[in-house]
């Protein structure tokens, strides 16, 4: 039989029995819509991540302390903090690659001020933390150079600082008391959300670092130290120039370990995409059981189709089919049938996938490889399902199919 | 003394085709057919030697268990002997393997069944179409054309688009034969093409069967009523898996001209309820 008529006789059987053909697809529909769907929110959830750790600042490079390794003793990352005031001087000065270095002493103070006070996390950063972190501000501005020399009294609040203190008014120019020394106001951050690991961003104070090292920490050490370069090309050799930088600022002799650590943006995508990507494989895996079962479905609908069909089969096969007929007949019927079930699939799983996002606010993300899969997926499951049922129809002797009642 | 009986029936029926003088269509020789059910064996054809030349009109004819039935399956090529052979336009039609059957079902016979066995939910051309669809032989058919032809021929030229549903019993059965027709077999076989219909419809039948048979097809129909048999040209009685009785039909009726009584009738009683 030609391909041509194979598809009419096969499309023909198809229509005949419209709500058959419905339930049939039911299933295929369902778990191709369900497959797209999880992988949308699965791909958006890391798309959204992605993002996130980019809102840390572009091309970002952390330094932090690294170990002790006292008589062999290893005290663990951290254990022993070397990263001082003068370490990030030393690096501003000498620097070729980086775009800009800002320590980070953070300290954490009730404040005072506008209609009450609320506990926050106060950072005393550089210049060119707003930079490095790509962070504007929404009103007033960042401090600037001079403020940083004269250890100016002034703070740039975030934005949830802001609601909690100065809900309905401009904070900008504003006093505010941290540990009872007085700070103006002279910027509002621009809001960012919370980060990757789930903390409010918004909920900070950033000052100079030589005021907050001064006036309210007092200690000289610095617990981290953020860089970053004008692109991600120039990370790696800038990792290495740090390196050296700091080497020689701690003054290490050449068998000695480094007792800091560097590193970039593209380890923490790492950890954090990791955890997204099984979460994908988990969505989907948990959708393609559900296809699994719709091809189930199929097979069973063919199966009783075979059977209530076998006075059908058996005219065929009386007027000259042959068996191969009767089973390509029964297999393009089930590919058929698979393959519209995975485009109205596709199609439901768009357009929840659009709902969802409307509905919650997710991000999701369809991809053409998500795509694809599913369709092909869906039309093996139809070859593979419908094979059963197609051999069967074929193998019928004509004189018992024709008696059949 | 069966089987002399049965070669005698036999001679009798070629002698009385003689007349018509085509060529041999069937020839079957010591056709068995032996069904093992259990332990018990079921010889349902035991011995059937006929043969059958172009351009006849047969009726096979026998009570239930007879192996009317059978003998058709193995004639339609649905079945093949135990043993004993067939032949069929003098192909050995017992050697063939289960495609090359499927072949000759396609190109060679056209089968009419009592039940009509149309695709449901399907119009009567795509019903007559559908043996040119498994046409492997790559004649060149238009099967449209051909199914459109075929329907003309048993004249349903204005009920093409319809339905089994939306047919009379009358008119199922035409689309039936019209399928069976429209790969211009050699053999029409007919499994009680009567059997589901009133009797005037089945009148009305048998005359496309004669008129198809004065064009010369040859057709066999198994059946088991009397009148039926008569509108054919000779009669095969089946017993037990053999042939007792093969004969020319005596006093052969034409189905065209009983149905024009039948009509007549008709006028006469309604005139006589009007009076």
């Amino acid at each position: 039989m030609k391909a041509s008529v194979l598809t009419k006789v096969a499309t023909q059987s198809i229509l005949k029995n419209k709500m058959r053909t419905l339930l049939t697809m039911l299933g295929i529909i369902i778990g191709v819509g369900a497959v797209i769907l999880m992988v949308a929110i699965g791909q958006g959830a890391q798309g959204q991540i992605q993002r996130q750790i980019e809102g840390l600042g572009t091309n970002l490079i952390v330094i932090a302390p690294g170990t002790s390794n006292t008589g062999g003793v290893s005290g663990g990352a951290g254990s022993f903090n070397r990263l001082t005031v003068d370490d990030v001087e030393k690096l501003e000065r000498e620097t070729v690659l980086l775009a800009g270095v800002s320590p980070v002493i953070a300290t954490g103070s009730q404040v005072i001020g506008g209609q009450g006070n609320w506990r926050t996390r106060i950072n005393g950063v550089s210049v060119d933390y707003a930079t490095i972190r790509d962070w504007g501000t929404t009103s007033g501005s960042f401090f600037d150079d001079a403020d940083q020399r004269s250890m100016a009294r002034v703070a740039v609040i975030g934005q949830t600082v802001k609601e909690a203190l100065f809900p309905d008014s401009d904070p900008v120019g504003e006093q505010i008391q941290l540990r009872n020394v007085p700070f103006r106001v002279i910027g509002v951050l621009e809001p960012k959300g919370q980060s990757a690991e789930g903390t409010d961003q918004d909920d900070v104070i950033l000052a100079p670092y030589t005021t907050v090292r001064t006036r309210l920490s007092g200690r000289s050490f610095v617990p981290q130290i953020l860089a970053s370069t004008f692109s991600p090309e120039e990370i790696p050799s800038a990792q290495e120039e740090i390196a050296l930088i700091m080497r020689e600022a701690h003054d290490l002799a050449e068998w000695e370990a480094d007792d800091f650590t560097v590193r970039n943006q593209a380890d923490l995508t790492d950890a954090a995409q990791g955890t997204t990507e099984v979460m994908t494989v988990l969505l989907s895996a948990v959708a393609g059981i559900s296809l699994l079962v719709g091809g189930i479905g199929i097979m069973n609908i063919m199966l009783v189709s075979v059977t209530e069909r076998t006075r059908e089969i058996g005219v065929r096969l009386s007027i000259g089919a042959r068996g191969s007929d009767v089973l390509t007949q029964f297999l393009v019927e089930a590919i058929v049938m698979s393959a519209i079930g995975g485009a109205l699939g596709v199609g439901l799983g768009f357009a929840s996938a659009q709902v969802l996002a409307n509905a919650t606010g997710w991000s999701t993300a369809i991809s053409p490889t998500t795509v694809g899969v599913a369709l092909a997926f869906s039309a093996a499951i139809g070859i593979f399902f419908g094979f059963y049922p197609a051999r069967q129809a074929s193998s019928l002797d004509p004189i018992e199919a024709l008696r059949y009642e | 003394m069966t089987t002399l009986r049965a070669s005698r029936a036999a001679d009798r029926g070629i002698a009385s085709v003689s007349t018509d003088a085509g060529d041999v269509v069937i020839r079957t020789t010591g056709l068995t057919r032996v069904y093992a059910t259990g332990r018990t064996e079921v010889r349902a054809l035991d011995g059937v030697d006929v043969s059958v030349r172009e351009g006849e009109f047969v009726a096979v004819m026998g009570a239930s268990g007879s192996g009317k039935s059978t003998l058709m399956n193995i004639l339609g090529c649905l079945d093949k002997p135990t043993a004993g052979s067939y032949e069929l336009d003098g192909i050995r039609v017992e050697e063939l393997d289960k495609n090359a059957l499927a072949e000759i079902r396609n190109q060679r016979i056209g089968f009419v069944f009592q039940s009509f066995n149309l695709l449901a939910r399907t119009a009567a051309i795509d019903n007559v179409e559908l043996p040119l669809l498994y046409d492997r032989s790559g004649r060149k058919i238009d099967s449209r054309k051909a199914a459109a032809e075929a329907l003309e021929r048993v004249g349903l030229a204005d009920r093409m688009d319809h339905e089994p549903s939306e047919m009379s019993g009358g008119e199922q059965q035409r689309v039936a034969i019209a399928r069976a027709l429209v790969g211009q077999p050699s053999l029409i076989l007919a499994d009680e093409p009567t059997g589901n219909l009133d009797s005037r419809t089945s009148v009305d039948v048998m005359t496309l069967f004669q008129d198809l048979n004065d064009q010369g097809i040859t057709v066999i129909i198994v059946t088991h009523e009397p009148e039926i048999a008569r509108y054919c040209k000779r009669i095969i009685r089946m017993r037990d898996g053999r042939v007792i009785v093969d004969e020319p039909v005596r006093d052969r009726r034409c189905a065209r001209d009983d149905l024009e009584r039948l009509a007549y009738l008709d006028e006469q009683n309604v005139a006589e309820v009007a009076v």
